[in-house]
């Protein structure tokens, strides 16, 4: 054999090792680079999102205080007379009528006087906002801003408050509130959740349980897989031509109030709750499918050698050990539901709506729709009430999962006990 | 007494099994249904769009123009927006997502992939319309000030495509992880025995052998991209254009679904049958991409059987 | 008969027969846990130079694991740790600023399953040798290391084919030709033939036997059969009621076969048990 070599050898085999090393540790730190990326990320999102919730405003009173009451700087200052004067003289009577209408003027208390007078006399608008980061950097500029523009002041705001959560949605984003968006989003989980349980787990138990290897089953696993990924805003487009135009007479409950007119006209809660119901269908099918596997077969086995039929043993034994992780995968279903956008506002709920749904067959918004619409907004108010918005609906996408993996672990918790 | 005895073990009928499995048979085929209704639904409104006199097929396919106030329906311009913001989200996540899902299969232990795969879930579980919130208050403000105001416009295909690749970040990453997780041990034994470093490993030996689990997860990545909807409805601008300028604004196909169809649109309008004719156009794409991908990881999977 | 006479050293002392032989691996006092778990302890034993050394003993043993410390394997299990010295040509190879991938250039390792890369037979040798460095003609290191593997006639005009296209035995000689091909000095072999037939581990087997003209070769294997036809030196790994594994006879083959010392290995090649 040939004894001379055509590797490296000695001093450039080592340097040659120590350059391979240097690359390896290069390349490593990439890499690590890109995974710390991926969670500065989460942060950075977080973080502009809390930034535009807290900051000073630049405010300016319509009709300033001083100018109506002579030596009055704010309403806190105001007797209950003057309180009620200010409203008498300055609200329209048509306005006037609207706001006695449930409550006279004499029946309501001091604090709920001031709000009159805040929200109808003295109608503060915002000129500008700043984010939290902003507020605390660019003071100078902040000032600067509010002194050119006469009768202006500035106040440090929050935008998340409780009078914010339960507050009715209004085109002013002073006392715009997400109720309305709220309420109308679990109305529509409401219907989504009916609708597509039984559904997904039915479909689920056949495919597992029931089919055999035929050409259909098979093609049904792979449109399932297919649903899984199309894009959402399709399903809101067979939304639009289906629950909301086809099924009209259904979707509007006209077929159910027989003959009195309906203003939502389809594009109702039914509407979307079916329109996300479908959408989230194939997530709960293969959910569900996975959970169905994970039931060891010798439990199958053991309750058919005691005579059982395919039913008893899907009931008895089958769903009650695989009912955690099915209710797990349809929270995280219903978790996606609660954040869909598009397909909502393809049906048409992308509405301006203040009134609290009442019922299937109201007209809607959602939080999701809310926060589309205050975005789309460039004046700087409707922002901050996004982003309050937004923080709402992670907080209520947190509680939702954290309940999913709760409920998860107390039944396996249970199960392990029960051996 | 009886002349002939029955049998006891003859098939009894049992209803309640058999409606049972006829229901549940129903509830499998709903899914069938669904994709029928949305094809159906999805020709029955486009047959009516190119019924219409304003609009030719050719018109619709090659036009560069998309005005429908004067009669252009031209799709092009919209194509092109969606292909250009998909094509820099892939830009972002792709790279990305690899150098994750290869330091998270073949660098990281256990610790770390324990802080770093619920971070990706969550990311993963944050609604788009919150990237979309993002994109607008944001990275458009960053781009702005990077580039200046008069370089890269309010409304931009740039930022809502570098916020679409943080959205499909986590997709790609998990998916990348799993299918080179997948590839089997062996494999880096080998490569380890031969005196390879961890990184020849990774990138000439393990990397490859995943490229098809790879090019699963690239395809269906961009099929994401492709119909992701809010994040370029409120970052990418709401008009089409037909530009190549990537900090320009222009308006992708799911862009003018959603703008149109937030309106109070009538029924029997161009513009209500032309928001099904860009949704078949969209189905039809993320369709085969999805198919193609599902066809690669499934071919995959028996590869190292 | 004359044959086997006069392959028997006179002297059935391993110590004596191994100070004739140049001592390439010194493995001493060697201790291997996994977690708190202890794999195998306190195995000392030398490696002669172009000799066959062959690792035998029952399941759980330790064997592949002693294997796999000389070239430094068991780095790649996190778990895994190591106390007592593997010196190589008197450099002790678990010092701190040893490089693991190193050790591995010139300790090639053979696994039990054979394990080709997914490219062609070609690249699969041809790539050890390109990131090592190598600039000689790799039209020719492939072909003599294919010829050296004994595969070359069969696959000479398929190069370009993937080399998960060949059958078992020959994926398995494949793979020793990519060890080769990167000049090891050292050649390890877990259990090589176990996945084979009985044709293909005859080929195996002399294959291995050509090599040791070059090579310095450590085997582990369960056939002990195997291990009498093919090593110069055997090691007879026994487990303990702790299950860790332990060193209990090394020898040259034929006295540990023919004559062995301890009543264990008497009755594990006798197979009574393993």
């Amino acid at each position: 054999m040939d004894t001379t070599t055509h590797f490296p050898t000695g001093k450039i085999a080592h340097e040659r090792a120590m350059k391979r090393k240097r690359v390896g540790y290069v390349w490593q730190s990439l890499f690590i680079f890109a995974t710390i990326l991926a969670i500065l990320f989460l942060a950075i999102l977080l973080i502009s999102i809390i930034d535009s919730v807290f900051g000073y405003t630049v405010m300016a009173d319509t009709l300033p205080l001083p100018t109506l009451i002579e030596g009055r700087e704010s309403p806190d200052e105001l007797t209950r007379e003057e309180l009620e004067f200010l409203i008498k003289e300055n609200l329209s009577p048509g306005m006037l009528r609207k706001v006695t209408y449930d409550k006279t003027l004499e029946d309501r208390d001091v604090t709920d006087l001031k709000a009159l007078v805040e929200q109808y006399v003295i109608q503060p608008q915002v000129l500008r906002t700043w984010g939290l980061w902003a507020s605390l950097t660019e003071q100078e500029e902040i000032g600067r801003f509010a002194e050119e523009h006469p009768g202006s002041y500035i106040i440090f705001k929050n935008w998340m408050t409780p009078s914010f959560v339960i507050a009715a949605q209004s085109s002013n984003p002073l006392i715009a509130g997400i109720r309305t968006a709220f309420l109308g989003s679990l109305w529509v989980l409401l219907v989504t959740f009916l609708f597509s349980f039984p559904f997904g787990i039915g479909a689920a138990l056949y495919l597992e349980e029931y089919a055999r290897k035929t050409r259909l089953t098979k093609i049904m696993q792979l449109n399932i897989f297919n649903l899984s990924a199309i894009p959402s805003i399709i399903y809101g487009l067979l939304g639009l031509a289906f629950f909301v135009r086809v099924l009209e007479p259904f979707t509007s409950g006209a077929i159910f109030t027989a003959g009195e007119a309906t203003v939502a006209n389809g594009r109702t809660i039914l509407s979307g709750g079916l329109t996300l119901g479908l959408l989230v269908l194939p997530i709960i099918i293969i959910n569900t499918q996975e959970a169905i596997k994970a039931v060891p077969d010798t439990l199958r086995q053991s309750s058919f050698g005691l005579g059982a039929t395919k039913w008893q043993t899907i009931w008895h034994h089958v769903l009650p050990a695989s009912i955690g992780r099915i209710l797990t995968g349809a929270i995280l279903a219903m978790s996606r539901a609660l954040g869909e956008t598009a397909p909502l506002v393809v049906i048409g709920a992308s509405t301006f709506i203040s009134v609290d749904p009442t019922g299937v067959f109201s007209k809607f918004t959602t939080l999701p729709i809310q926060i589309y619409q205050w975005s789309a907004r460039p004046q700087g108010a409707y922002r901050n009430i996004a982003a309050a918005a937004i923080i709402s609906l992670l907080v209520l996408l947190l509680v939702v999962n954290s309940s999913a993996i709760i409920m998860r672990d107390r039944i396996t918790r249970k199960k392990r006990l029960e051996r | 007494m009886k002349s002939i005895q029955t049998h006891p073990f003859n098939k009894k009928l049992r209803i309640r099994e058999a409606f049972i499995e006829g229901a549940l048979f129903l509830f499998a085929l709903l899914s069938i249904a669904i994709t029928v209704s949305i094809v159906v639904i999805l020709l029955r409104e486009s047959l009516l769009f190119f019924e219409s006199d304003e609009v030719t097929l050719s018109g619709f396919l090659f036009g560069t123009k998309w005005q429908p106030m004067i009669g252009y329906f031209g799709v092009l311009p919209l194509l092109n927006a969606t292909l250009m913001t998909s094509l820099i989200a892939m830009i972002v996540a792709l790279p990305l997502g690899l150098a994750v899902g290869i330091y998270l299969s073949e660098y990281a232990d256990e610790k770390f992939k324990s802080v770093v795969k619920p971070v990706l879930e969550v990311l993963a579980g944050i609604p788009s319309i919150v990237y979309g919130y993002f994109a607008l208050t944001f990275m458009t403000p960053l781009l702005r000030s990077i580039f200046g105001d008069d370089v890269v416009q309010m409304y931009n295909m740039m930022s809502a495509g570098i916020v679409m690749g943080i959205l499909i970040l986590p997709l790609v990453a998990t998916m990348a992880e799993d299918a080179i997780a997948a590839v089997p041990v062996e494999l880096r034994l080998a490569s380890y025995a031969l005196g390879a470093t961890t990184l020849e490993t990774s990138i000439k030996v393990v990397v490859p052998a995943a490229l098809s689990g790879l090019s699963a997860t690239f395809l269906l990545g961009l099929s994401r991209a492709i119909g992701e909807t809010m994040i370029v409805a409120l970052a990418a601008g709401a008009g089409p254009k037909m530009t190549f300028n990537f900090f320009e604004g222009a308006e992708t196909i799911t862009g003018y679904i959603v703008r149109i169809s937030g309106g109070d649109v009538s029924y029997n309008s161009v513009d209500y049958t032309s928001i099904f004719a860009l949704g078949l156009m969209l189905f039809f794409m993320t369709f085969t991409l999805n198919m193609i991908s599902r066809e690669i990881s499934a071919r995959y999977q028996t590869e190292y059987e | 008969m004359t044959d086997i006479l006069q392959k028997i050293p006179e002297t059935d002392n391993v110590d004596q027969a191994m100070t004739d032989e140049k001592k390439i691996i010194s493995v001493d006092d060697v201790t291997i846990h996994y977690g708190a778990f202890k794999a195998v302890q306190n195995v000392s034993l030398d490696i002669a130079q172009n000799k066959v050394t062959a690792f035998i003993g029952p399941s759980g043993c330790g064997k592949s694991t002693v294997l796999r410390s000389i070239n430094r394997m068991n780095d790649l299990i996190p778990s895994a740790s190591i106390t007592g010295k593997i010196l190589f040509d008197g450099h002790d190879m678990y010092e701190s600023s040893v490089d693991p991938v190193l050790v591995r250039r010139e300790i090639g390792m053979v696994f039990q399953k054979p394990n080709p890369f997914p490219k062609s037979i070609y690249e699969n040798i041809a790539w050890g040798a390109r990131i090592h460095g190598f600039k000689g003609d790799m039209d020719e290191l492939v072909e003599t290391s294919l010829r050296q593997a004994a595969l070359w006639d069969e696959v000479k005009d398929k190069l370009k084919q993937s080399g998960l296209s060949l059958s078992g035995g020959q994926q398995q000689r494949l793979c020793i030709a990519r060890t080769i091909a990167v000049e090891p000095k050292i050649i390890l072999m877990d259990e090589p033939a176990s996945a084979l037939d009985p044709i293909a581990t005859g080929r195996i087997e002399e294959l291995i036997l050509e090599l040791k003209e070059n090579y310095t070769i450590i085997i582990v294997t369960h056939n002990m059969g195997q291990a009498s036809r093919v090593s110069d030196y055997t090691a007879f790994f026994m487990v303990d009621e702790n299950r860790s594994g332990y060193l209990q006879e090394f020898n040259i083959t034929e006295h540990l076969f023919l004559n062995p010392k301890h009543r264990k290995t008497e009755e594990y090649i006798s197979g009574k048990f393993g």
